[in-house]
Order: structure tokens, then C-alpha cells, then sequence
């Protein structure tokens, strides 16, 4: 059973949150999920952006308090 | 798909060197193979012993600064090491500051002349700061 993995990039702006994603990425196994916290809208909307254009997947994004939560899965 | 981004580098104010760490590392994270070619006021900041911070152009450098806005720096380190771009230093620069490439960050490749990153830059985008 794969993982979800807690990125907690909040506080800072665009690109941290995705340069921080990527990192993590790195690092991650083909299937794991990985949720990534940030508090910059941009990086909310550049996030699917960068996920859809390289070939991974989006499985669900919503803000909560604040604070937008991506959730994304390693596709390959 | 592999597209190619040469960013041409000389700015010493923070806007104009985020920026380019900006296009560096998301471009090179996105696939494309990013070439960056430091030469005049950058140059400084790349040296390992280098305290010095960049100066705000206007506001928005002073806002960048406030609202700690990922530092430049880790984003070019960020670019050679997620992305595998390449940051070259100008081969002009180092001899003229008396450099080696020991002084410069570790993730600075060899120095490299005008001539080579302008054949290398006749193909795809080219970006200066």
C-alpha cells in the first residue's frame, strides 16, 4: 500500500512550494501520494499546472483555512 | 519533449536575479535544458565566501525580502540539482576577477567562453537579466 506524504510548504511563495514538491518527488516511489501545503495561491494553481505538463497526476486540490492542500500521485 | 532555454545572467539587483532563478528552475524541473551564463555583477554572488545580499531594484526586491520569497541562490542550486540545468560562469569574469573555479559554489559548472554559449543559445529561447 503506497504512502501520502505531508509537504509543508507554507509561508513561503512561488516557485518554493513547487521546488519543494519536486524534491519530494524525487524521492518518491511510482504510485505514492503526496499532499503539499501552501499558503500561496499561485503555487496552488501552478502546481497542477506543472503536474499536468510533466505527466503525473492530480488527485485532488481544495484550500482549507487558508491553506491549499494538493494532493498529487507519482505516476511515473 | 525537450525544449531549450539559455538565460544570459548580469544583473547584481534581487528582482533580476530571482527572476532568472525563476525560469531557471522551473524551466529545468519542466523538462527543458536550461543553460544559465553568469558574467559582470552576478558573478559575485555565486563566489562561496559571498555575504554580500542582493540590493532591492524597487519595491518589489524590498517585498521579497519581507515576505521570504524563496532565496535565489537555492533556487539555481535547486535547478542543477532537480532539473540538471547547467550554470555556467564566463570565462572573461573569472580571469578578470582572478577566480578559480574553487571560489565559486559547487554547483557552478566549468567557465565557459562567449563563443561556445552563443552557438549553444541559436537554438531555442534566450533570456537575459
Amino acid at each position: 500500500m503506497s504512502e501520502r506524504k505531508l509537504v509543508d510548504a507554507k509561508n513561503t511563495f512561488c516557485p518554493g512550494p513547487l521546488m519543494e514538491l519536486i524534491a519530494n518527488m524525487k524521492q518518491a516511489e511510482v504510485g505514492d501520494e503526496l499532499e503539499v501545503l501552501s499558503t500561496d495561491e499561485g503555487s496552488a494553481n501552478d502546481i497542477p499546472e506543472w503536474i499536468n505538463k510533466v505527466g503525473h497526476e492530480v488527485l485532488e486540490s481544495f484550500q482549507n483555512d487558508g491553506v491549499w492542500h494538493i494532493v498529487v500521485k507519482k505516476a511515473k | 519533449m525537450s525544449d531549450k532555454i539559455s538565460i544570459m545572467l548580469i544583473a547584481s539587483k534581487r528582482e533580476q536575479l530571482q527572476m532568472a532563478a525563476m525560469v531557471a528552475s522551473v524551466g529545468a524541473v519542466s523538462g527543458s535544458d536550461v543553460t544559465v551564463f553568469l558574467s559582470m555583477n552576478a558573478m559575485e554572488y555565486f563566489k562561496k565566501d559571498c555575504n554580500t545580499k542582493a540590493p532591492a531594484d524597487g519595491p518589489m526586491g524590498a517585498l521579497l525580502e519581507d515576505k521570504n520569497a524563496p532565496d535565489f541562490k537555492d533556487l539555481f542550486q535547486q535547478a542543477v540539482e532537480l532539473g540538471d540545468a547547467k550554470i555556467f560562469p564566463c570565462s572573461m569574469a573569472v580571469d578578470i576577477m582572478g577566480l578559480s573555479q574553487d571560489d565559486l559554489e559547487d554547483y557552478i559548472s566549468e567557465p565557459l567562453g562567449l563563443t561556445k554559449f552563443l552557438t549553444d543559445a541559436s537554438e531555442g529561447q534566450v533570456w537575459t537579466f
